[in-house]
């Protein structure tokens, strides 16, 4: 059984840091705030998502799962805002050269 | 060469370049989102070196709110940047300012080298005494007891600081509200993110106060958390700063330095020394004190990020 949990964490957490690495790249590369802003949630929502869903067999306790769940959801509330608000003003200003 | 100490390798060394990074960014804004960076990657230095306490101070305070700080600062200057980047100072003025770096950072190397080995500490003493506090985090219990004198007298600084900003204003709008009134779409994101959050963060700020008796974390680092949700609700346009010469706004900013005082001063009187508690009331003062300082460090915090008056009363 613990074999089992610790290869979910091992899959999960890898495809996460690929989802914060192609974000990454995605960030360096794109050519606008909007397409930038694009590839950065996808680090901020899957990327993060599926760290806390592989370390969620790991957490010692429903209490610390829970804290880790309540951390994902403020970052997607966090991110969700603040990108909006940075293609507003991106938007608003014009496209930066 | 173990996984941790790769990880701290590599860490130190993004922490380096970032540091560099924002000396030598030319643009204020970019300067100061390599600050906020730099802040957060300490705050990993400090959990890799075993000090949650710092960590969570150096993520709220050191990256978080000095950051929304220098983010104002560099709006503000963003009118006049241009004219002061083509100004170059003369080459006496440049030399001294090398001269001064090299000198700073050269006694900084040699107070580091020259470290006594084993560096003299109390840390063996705090923990032997830590009983007497019924308190199971070590840095809460040097905080508010061992050197409780140091701790009222930080929230003092914190206040004359605040004072400090206080007198940028103009005289015409001494008294008046803090910033310009911010403006938001009452039905966008940014107003329902500020009807979302300060629920959670309130509590988040309250819990991290709560468990600083066993746990890491602090009035400061919870006064922080209530300070941003107070400031988020401001930016949304959802409530209006108020004015910096209301009564109740006084007797919060006041709340917890008197507090301090009033039960340092009944030690006094009762007790042996100043701020010496009673054994029995050790636990039921440190959390008058730090709840009362909650309250002053939140609004305190807060007016900081806020800035000078720049309204009448009024309006």
């Amino acid at each position: 059984m613990k074999l089992v949990l610790d290869i979910m964490t091992v899959v999960a957490v890898s495809a996460g840091a690929f989802f914060f690495l192609a974000g990454t790249v995605g960030l360096l590369r794109f050519p606008d705030a909007l397409t930038r802003l694009h590839a950065l949630t996808k680090a901020d929502n899957l990327g993060l998502g599926l760290v806390v869903l592989g370390l969620l067999p790991q957490a010692g306790s429903l209490r610390d799962g829970f804290k880790l769940v309540c951390v994902w959801l403020l970052v997607l509330i966090a991110g969700a805002t603040v990108s909006q608000l940075i293609a507003y003003a991106a938007r608003r200003d014009g496209p930066v050269p | 060469m173990t996984v941790g100490l790769a990880l701290e390798i590599a860490l130190a060394a993004v922490v380096l370049s970032v540091a560099v990074w924002t000396v030598a960014a030319r643009d204020t804004f970019a300067a100061v989102g390599g600050f906020v960076a730099y802040g957060l990657l300490l705050t990993l230095v400090w959990m890799r070196l075993g000090a949650p306490d710092v960590a969570l101070t150096e993520a709220a305070i050191g990256s978080g709110l000095t950051g929304a700080m220098l983010l104002a600062a560099s709006a503000r200057l963003r009118a006049s940047e241009a004219a002061v980047a083509a100004e170059r100072p003369g080459g006496i003025v440049r030399g001294l300012a090398a001269l001064l770096s090299v000198v700073v950072a050269a006694a900084l190397v040699a107070s580091v080298l020259f470290l006594p080995d084993p560096a003299p500490t109390l840390a063996p003493a705090a923990a032997e005494n830590a009983a007497a506090t019924t308190l199971g985090n070590p840095v809460t219990n040097v905080l508010m007891a061992f050197r409780a004198m140091d701790t009222m007298l930080e929230k003092v600084v914190v206040l004359l600081a605040l004072v400090g900003v206080w007198s940028l204003a103009p005289d015409r709008f001494w008294g008046g509200r803090p910033g310009p009134r911010h403006e938001a779409d009452p039905n966008g994101v940014l107003a329902f993110l500020a009807r979302l959050l300060p629920p959670v963060g309130i509590v988040v700020g309250i819990y991290i106060l709560w468990v600083s008796a066993d746990l890491p974390g602090g009035a400061f680092q919870g006064g922080a958390i209530l300070a941003a949700m107070w400031l988020l609700v401001m930016m949304a346009g959802l409530t209006d700063a108020p004015q910096v010469s209301g009564r109740s706004l006084r007797l919060l900013l006041l709340a917890g330095p008197v507090v301090f005082l009033l039960v340092g001063l009944g030690g006094l009187a009762l007790g042996e020394a100043f701020l010496a508690y009673p054994v029995a009331y050790a636990k039921p003062l440190i959390l008058a004190i730090e709840f009362a300082m909650l309250l002053t460090i939140a609004v305190t915090l807060g007016l900081l990020v806020a800035g000078p008056p720049e309204r009448e009363s009024g309006s």
